[in-house]
């Protein structure tokens, strides 16, 4: 029987400061034993819990994507007592991760549908994920039209600025940056709100089209009737919901919401799943 | 199986005898009320008890419990790496478990040992435990376990069943692990020959006795939300003080929080049971709350026991009908009328202010 509280010993192997507040850092982890990476076999959406022996245990969504071997890395915003720890942390120094934990982005229905990436704030670290798998040579002819659109208050809070970059250069991916507001005349991509941008620049919902919405309430609760109106099905729109959580697993009981648990369950569900979900998250 | 007599001697000597092969737990009378707990050598479990004023949980699931250890010491070299701890597994025996509290350890096991994940602290203890339960020849005014899934004489999650009969006990073993600790207590005596029809008799008495009941039968029909958006919640949840004893002293409730504990260079990570009752149980770091308001946590409690649960696996409600809730609350919130409120709830015909303005 396996212990499925036991996080896997790894070593920060770098940390990146994503933006300009320095509140988000990436941190790229190197598994001890090698054999625990082909345990922590995983698909974008899932999440991990970061384990830092004496502070405790965070979920995080995992930032890397299953094609990038040889590490894992989670973007974690500085907020409590374990991140605010971890954010302390030098590269080189042993913690934990238990995982991969949770539902991933439903990949399978997704094969040979147009996907539009929404994502806001730092709520960006999955769909990062999803982005570079897509994109990976082996898989982008899987899936028809890509667009993203991702936003910021500011340029300097955008996570990832050189893959944004990159990928806005692609010409198999339709990126749509844009930032709440900005006077940076160097600035050469879009101003305005998520929701905004949405309405303009996302292609009209259809059976083959589906919708990846992570970010704060507020721009979600601003995005879903955009998306209504551009006729998406709740069925088409997928969404990743945080509660707090410990165990991970679906048995400490925390984290649910009605009769699912957002760790076990989810943190992937549709808004039509969601619709008939007490909105406790 | 056989059905077997002993006198109350024989049953005391049996239980003494079996402690060379079983920790040997039974209830114990502390102030004025029982609780389960390890007996010593020459130390026996007092069968003259309504009910204890915990449950059996804490045997398999105790309330504080140490999963891992970890050293902080930079010059060593497993420095920062969870280890786990040895728990004990030899075998275990709990005798004197009531019919409703055996039920709650098939109920928890959905919980904590599943397809996906098996809770191995749990399940060990769990494996390794022998419940030998007592029936119940006469109830309390606040038990309800003939409408909850079992009765006084129920058999479900346990292994062996005392029946008090005078000052002698049938010993009735129910599994193979009831057969080991039978022959391991040595307990051996024939019935007389009415013994069946007999504890049939009693047993039928003993369930006229328990007049409390709850209807459940419409639960599962009903819709979570409808449920949810009941307009009673407020109403009843309004003299709780989210104080945590229903959760505590719940047969079923198996909710956990997990703690580091740092001394020195070392410390451990321990689970302790946890409460929906409580504000942090569900609160963000970011500050945000989704059982922000007491109500919010009342509702989830119900909801969960007689709502998510019976909708998730389709086997009951999560409630054995043991009364400790009803008993030990403060404030008199008694599930019997909730869980009757809930079943009966129709949201067409409900005019509440959310619908009647």
């Amino acid at each position: 029987m396996q212990n499925p509280y036991l996080p896997y010993p790894v070593r920060i192997d770098e940390i990146i400061t994503e933006t300009e507040d320095k509140s988000l850092k990436t941190f790229k982890f190197v598994f001890l034993n090698p054999e625990d990476e082909k345990k922590f076999a995983y698909e974008s959406g899932q999440f991990g819990e970061l384990s830092i022996p004496g502070l405790g245990e965070i979920p995080i969504g995992i930032a890397s994507s299953p094609t990038e071997k040889g590490f894992i890395k989670f973007t974690v915003f500085k907020t409590g007592k374990v991140t605010s720890y971890l954010h302390s942390m030098k590269e080189g120094e042993i913690m934990g991760v238990r995982g991969p934990l949770g539902h991933p982005f439903p990949w399978k229905t997704l094969e040979g549908k147009n996907i539009v990436i929404i994502g806001g704030g730092f709520a960006f670290t999955t769909l990062r994920s999803s982005i570079v798998s897509i994109l990976d040579p082996a898989n982008r002819s899987k899936f028809g039209d890509i667009h993203v659109v991702y936003g910021a208050r500011t340029p300097g809070m955008l996570l990832y600025k050189d893959e944004l970059a990159g990928w806005a250069a692609r010409d198999d991916i339709n990126m749509n940056i844009t930032v709440d507001g900005t006077d940076d005349p160097e600035w050469k991509y879009l101003k305005g709100f998520v929701p905004t941008i949405t309405e303009e620049k996302a292609p009209p919902g259809n059976d083959d089209t589906y919708a990846i919405v992570c970010g704060p309430p507020i721009m979600i609760k601003f995005t879903q009737p955009v998306l209504d109106k551009l006729g998406y099905s709740h069925d088409n729109i997928i969404m990743s919901l945080e509660n707090r959580m410990k165990c991970g697993i679906g048995i400490c009981g925390r984290c649910n919401i009605g009769k699912d648990f957002v760790c076990k369950d989810g943190p992937v569900f549709t808004l039509s799943q969601l619709n008939e979900m007490p909105k406790e998250y | 199986m056989k059905l077997i007599k002993v006198d109350k001697k024989s049953l005391d000597q049996g239980i003494e005898k079996a402690k060379s092969a079983y920790r040997v737990f039974g209830p114990v009378k502390e102030k004025s009320d029982h609780d389960f707990k390890l007996l010593d050598k020459e130390q026996l479990p007092d069968l003259d008890f309504q009910n204890t004023r915990l449950s059996p949980k804490s045997v398999i699931y105790p309330q504080s419990q140490i999963m891992f250890q970890y050293s902080l010491d930079e010059s060593k070299e497993d420095c920062r790496i969870m280890k786990e701890v040895e728990n004990v597994t030899s075998p275990m025996a709990v005798i004197g478990v009531r019919p409703c509290d055996a039920l709650s350890f098939p109920i928890v096991r959905r919980n904590f040992d599943t397809p996906e994940y098996q809770d191995t602290y749990w399940v060990k203890a769990y494996e390794a435990t022998t419940f030998v339960g007592l029936a119940c020849n006469s109830a309390c005014g606040t038990c309800f376990c003939t409408s909850a899934g079992t009765g006084p004489f129920g058999e479900e999650g346990l292994d062996v069943l005392l029946i008090a009969e005078g000052n002698d006990f049938y010993v009735k073993p129910l599994t193979e692990k009831g057969e080991s600790f039978v022959q391991a207590a040595g307990w051996a005596g024939e019935v007389e020959s009415a013994a069946a029809s007999k504890i049939e008799e009693m047993k039928t008495a003993a369930e006229a006795s328990i007049t409390a009941t709850v209807d459940t039968d419409k639960l599962r029909d009903k819709t979570t939300l409808d449920l949810y958006d009941a307009p009673f919640w407020e109403e009843e949840a309004f003299s709780c003080i989210n104080c945590g004893t229903c959760t505590y002293v719940c047969p079923t409730c198996w909710c956990f929080d997990v703690q580091d504990e740092t001394c020195g260079k070392s410390g451990i990570r321990m689970r302790n049971w946890d409460s929906c009752m409580f504000p942090l149980f569900t609160h963000h770091a970011s500050g945000h709350n989704p059982r922000d308001v007491k109500y919010q946590r009342v509702r989830q409690r119900f909801m969960h026991k007689l709502k998510y649960y019976v909708d998730k696996y389709d086997n009951g409600i999560q409630c054995v009908g043991c009364g400790r809730c009803i008993r030990l609350c403060p404030v008199n919130i008694d599930i019997r009328r909730i869980c009757n409120k809930m079943n009966s709830f129709d949201a067409e015909s409900c005019v509440c202010e959310a619908t009647s303005s």
